[in-house]
């Protein structure tokens, strides 16, 4: 039995991230939690957010769990989720400039209000929120089972500029092409609420709830 | 390719049951909200809004339960409104499973809540509804007021300017309805649903008056909503969301199917 780690930094909608995670594998052991034990003893992990990164950095500074997250980050498989990708990042614009975990070199920029290239030089509205397509720019056992351009739910006003275009896995266009997925050894990331994108979104967590942390290319 | 434009049933909840008739073929309780959001999210819809019209302040508790079995089987964005005057109703039905909550009066009562609710929980579970009427005369620059108590309040504000400021507040979407159109099954206000979309940055959900597939298409068109709310078209069984999303399909506008 495979037991994952939702982490809890005592914001915004983790339940649903738990709720679809035991839809997809009524087995697993999910437990959402603050606790460095619990973070310790489970086989993967889980790193939702919504919010602000700055309140979601120091709610997870004052539980004392960034060490704990990082070395979960490093060595289990590891799925971040919206904030929970930005905040990987060096660096986010949010709130005049925020330092994140820097566990992935790159940046957090905010939309810029602008037409939309994309779709017919409409305005661009901030938040980006609703179902856009992902590209698949690599193979990656997440991505198994899932169609090349399938919509995912998004809804956020920052996305994320990885250093290396190596780590991306998967694009969106809104104003600019960017990061939807990034994937890196035993991590994975997308910006998109795989737990509100119906049947792709749940076959995303399925995967994620088998995938050993190998990154295919390896 | 790029942004879908969202087609968003809504749901009428009145002490945990749907009400005005949903009449599917085939659903065993149609006055069952789960049965409901599930043959919805079957068909593609791509949110749902509930709105609770319960009158009383205990029975409201019984919502909570609906958004918390739904949030457990349908995995599409779920909005709640209908009664949200605090930050405790707000956590409540976030923690029930609910992503977003509708502030309508409250908002008006006391703007200053829209900004601690965004500052607490984030832009993207703050969803604004706006009941708007058409306040000025034929020939006059069309003019539009918010009103309250459903549609029987008026209050002076002018419904652009209040979106204007809730956004400032920060609202992350807008749900705008027309107090005019609301049940009459004869199309959006048009004029209303583009000033108010055209004056913000943050997307608008059109809402009142959906009677044809046709009216869908015009209020993502004409209108330039980013989403249609509608309720009777789906419920009364004329239309499935899959019939509707390939109608505005041809019509050249991008959706979810």
């Amino acid at each position: 039995m495979t037991t994952v780690a939702v982490i809890d930094y005592g914001m915004g909608n983790l339940h649903s991230v738990a709720k679809a995670l035991q839809y997809v594998n009524a087995h697993a052991n999910v437990v959402v939690t603050s606790e460095r034990r619990e973070l310790e003893q489970a086989n993967r992990v889980v790193f939702p957010g919504v919010g602000a990164l700055r309140d979601c950095l120091s709610a997870l500074r004052q539980r004392d769990m960034e060490p704990t997250l990082r070395k979960c980050l490093e060595n289990k498989p590891a799925l971040g989720i919206c904030l929970g990708m930005q905040a990987l990042l060096d660096f986010s614009e949010e709130n005049d400039g925020t330092t994140g975990l820097g566990v992935v070199p790159g940046k957090a920029l905010r939309f810029k209000e602008q037409t939309d290239p994309c779709s017919n030089d409409e305005r661009l509205k901030i938040p980006h929120m609703g179902w856009n397509q992902v590209h698949q720019v690599r193979p990656h056992p997440l991505w198994e089972g899932i169609p090349q351009a399938s919509r995912f739910y998004f809804v956020h006003s920052y996305y994320v500029v990885p250093a290396a275009a190596s780590v991306v896995a998967g694009e969106t266009c809104y104003g600019t092409t960017f990061a939807a997925a990034i994937a890196r050894e035993n991590l994975f990331a997308v910006q998109f609420h795989p737990e509100k994108s119906q049947k792709h979104g749940l076959q995303l967590l399925a995967n994620f709830l088998r995938w050993d942390g190998n990154d295919s290319l390896k | 390719m790029g942004l879908a434009k969202r087609i968003i049933p809504c749901l009428d909840v009145d002490k945990g049951r749907v009400v005005k008739g949903v009449k599917f073929v085939g659903i065993r309780d149609a006055g069952d909200p789960v049965e409901v959001a599930r043959r919805y999210d079957e068909q593609g819809a791509d949110e749902l809004v509930f709105l609770d019209i319960t009158a009383s302040h205990e029975d409201r508790e019984t919502l909570v339960h609906v958004v918390e079995e739904v949030a457990g089987q349908v995995f599409i964005p779920l909005t709640v409104g209908g009664g949200i005057r605090g930050l405790d109703d707000i956590r409540r039905m976030l923690s029930a499973g609910a992503d977003k909550v509708a502030i309508n009066t409250a908002a008006v009562v006391n703007p200053e809540f829209v900004r601690e609710a965004a500052e607490r929980f984030g832009s993207q579970c703050i969803v604004v509804a706006i009941d708007a009427k058409q306040v000025s005369a034929s020939g006059e620059p069309k003019r539009w007021e918010i009103f309250t108590h459903g549609g029987r309040k008026p209050t002076g504000l002018d419904a652009v300017e209040w979106a204007r400021r809730m956004k400032d507040y920060g609202a992350g979407e807008i749900l705008l309805t027309s107090m005019d159109r609301d049940g009459t099954r004869g199309g959006f206000d048009l004029d209303l649903t583009r000033a108010v979309s055209e004056a913000i940055s943050i997307p608008v959900i059109a809402s009142g008056g959906v009677g044809t597939l046709d009216h869908l298409v015009e209020g993502l068109t004409v209108g330039k909503a980013d989403a249609v709310l509608a309720a009777s078209i789906f419920h009364f069984g004329d239309h499935t969301v899959l019939e509707a999303k390939l109608r505005i399909q041809e019509a050249g506008v991008e959706v979810r199917v």
